[in-house]
């Protein structure tokens, strides 16, 4: 498989798993006006899963579309985060999820900008703005639940120590990330590490919450090491095109 | 035979789903009609990618304008773009003024980094015009609106946000 096409699928399912887990506040948001926000960000990262599909399917030259890949793969060819996968548990798990997502894709669709394939960086321009505004809400959200009462500190602190590690992955770098900066077309996501930590450190003086002692990373999910999470999420995702391959909605 | 031009007037007359009071050239989401040979290819926009009401927007300048294109024997096709990137820019005052009579606070800054970022100062209510307005959610009814509400009337609102 091509440098091109994998970089792309790493993109793509990204926003593609997250935009899922995402879906599943439907009904379920503590508060009806975060329902919608959840939701919303949600469809901005299933919209944005789309077009990144759409293009790896491109460089991949099978013919395969966006439906196709996103339908039509297991687990082990997920080239998702594992951050991505983790459950949603409580709304601050997923505040948190979410804050470290954000930060790096704002620093990441703001380096795509500069690509010189121009599809790349047409999508990622249209990106940023949402992904922006996505890090406004959920850095907003570790604030208030940090610096808010004794329990939603204690609560979005311990979400923070169990997510954290997951981050591994979003910064993994091999000869997919090489070829990407060398060619012009992408960039290392491993660039993207200190940028996003600053936003991590600032976050944390603002919101009064601790770094977690323990950082061991976990990583994998570039090269479709997932939980069993993912297979759950892609059970219930796939099962109506799998079992009507040809229906169209 | 029509020109682009004209194709662009019959666009006009296609409301926006979720916005019915401006119509898809209003809101900027038309960006460009061509008729080379037999074929008109309009190219569209998402507001946000993830806009559900783009597959219904092809669908409604299809419909509408397809027939107009078969009595000319040509075929029309709704391509979608994501370069240059949507904005709010692109909605004129007219557009604006239209926006607010409908009860949407329009966009108040031009887009740069820091409206998306910070908190937009001057949001009148659109109903009372008040500007004693507090933002109740980033998200709205649809992904191109935020909820507010006016401490004057109490009255809520959708801010059209600025990107």
């Amino acid at each position: 498989m091509n440098a091109r096409c994998e970089y792309l699928l790493r993109l793509g399912d990204d926003a593609l798993i997250l935009g899922q887990q995402l879906g599943l506040w439907t009904g379920h948001g503590p508060v009806l006006e975060e329902d919608i926000a959840l939701t919303n960000i949600g469809l901005d990262q299933i919209g944005q899963a789309r077009a990144w599909l759409t293009l790896a399917g491109r460089f991949e030259g099978k013919g395969r579309d966006e439906d196709q890949l996103a339908y039509f793969r297991s687990p082990a060819e997920f080239r998702n985060a594992q951050l991505c996968e983790r459950p949603n548990g409580h709304f601050g798990d997923t505040i948190a999820r979410q804050f470290l997502f954000d930060a790096y894709a704002t620093e990441l669709h703001a380096g795509l900008c500069q690509s010189e394939d121009s599809d790349i960086a047409a999508i990622a321009r249209k990106s940023a703005k949402e992904s922006a505004y996505h890090f406004r809400h959920s850095r907003a959200w570790m604030i208030r639940l940090g610096d808010g009462t004794e329990e939603s500190h204690h609560r979005i602190q311990q979400s923070l120590n169990e997510i954290l590690p997951y981050a591994g992955d979003l910064f993994h770098t091999d000869a997919v990330a090489a070829s990407a900066a060398s060619e012009g077309w992408g960039i290392d996501p491993s660039s993207l590490r200190d940028p996003w930590n600053s936003h991590v450190e600032e976050m944390l003086k603002e919101s009064g919450l601790m770094r977690p002692e323990s950082t061991s990373e976990r990583t994998g999910g570039r090269i479709g090491q997932h939980g069993e999470q993912l297979s759950q999420l892609l059970e219930e995702m796939q099962v109506l095109p799998r079992t009507y391959p040809k229906a169209e909605w | 035979m029509r020109s682009p031009n004209d194709w662009v007037s019959l666009l006009e007359t296609v409301p926006d789903p979720e916005i019915p009071v401006l119509n898809v050239v209003e809101m900027g989401i038309v960006r460009s009609v061509e008729c080379p040979g037999n074929s008109i290819i309009i190219k569209i926009t998402p507001t946000y990618m993830g806009c559900p009401a783009m597959d219904a927007i092809a669908d409604d300048i299809q419909a509408k304008l397809g027939p107009i294109a078969m009595e000319e024997s040509k075929t029309l096709r709704v391509e979608l773009v994501y370069s240059p990137a949507w904005t709010t820019d692109w909605l004129d005052d007219a557009a604006k003024a239209k926006l607010e009579k409908y009860g949407i606070a329009p966009p108040v800054k031009t887009s740069d980094k820091r409206a998306l970022q910070g908190e937009p100062s001057e949001i009148h209510c659109p109903h009372c015009k008040s500007k004693d307005t507090r933002l109740v959610s980033l998200f709205g009814s649809t992904a191109c609106k935020a909820h507010y509400q006016c401490n004057s009337c109490s009255e809520p609102f959708d801010y059209f946000k600025c990107i």
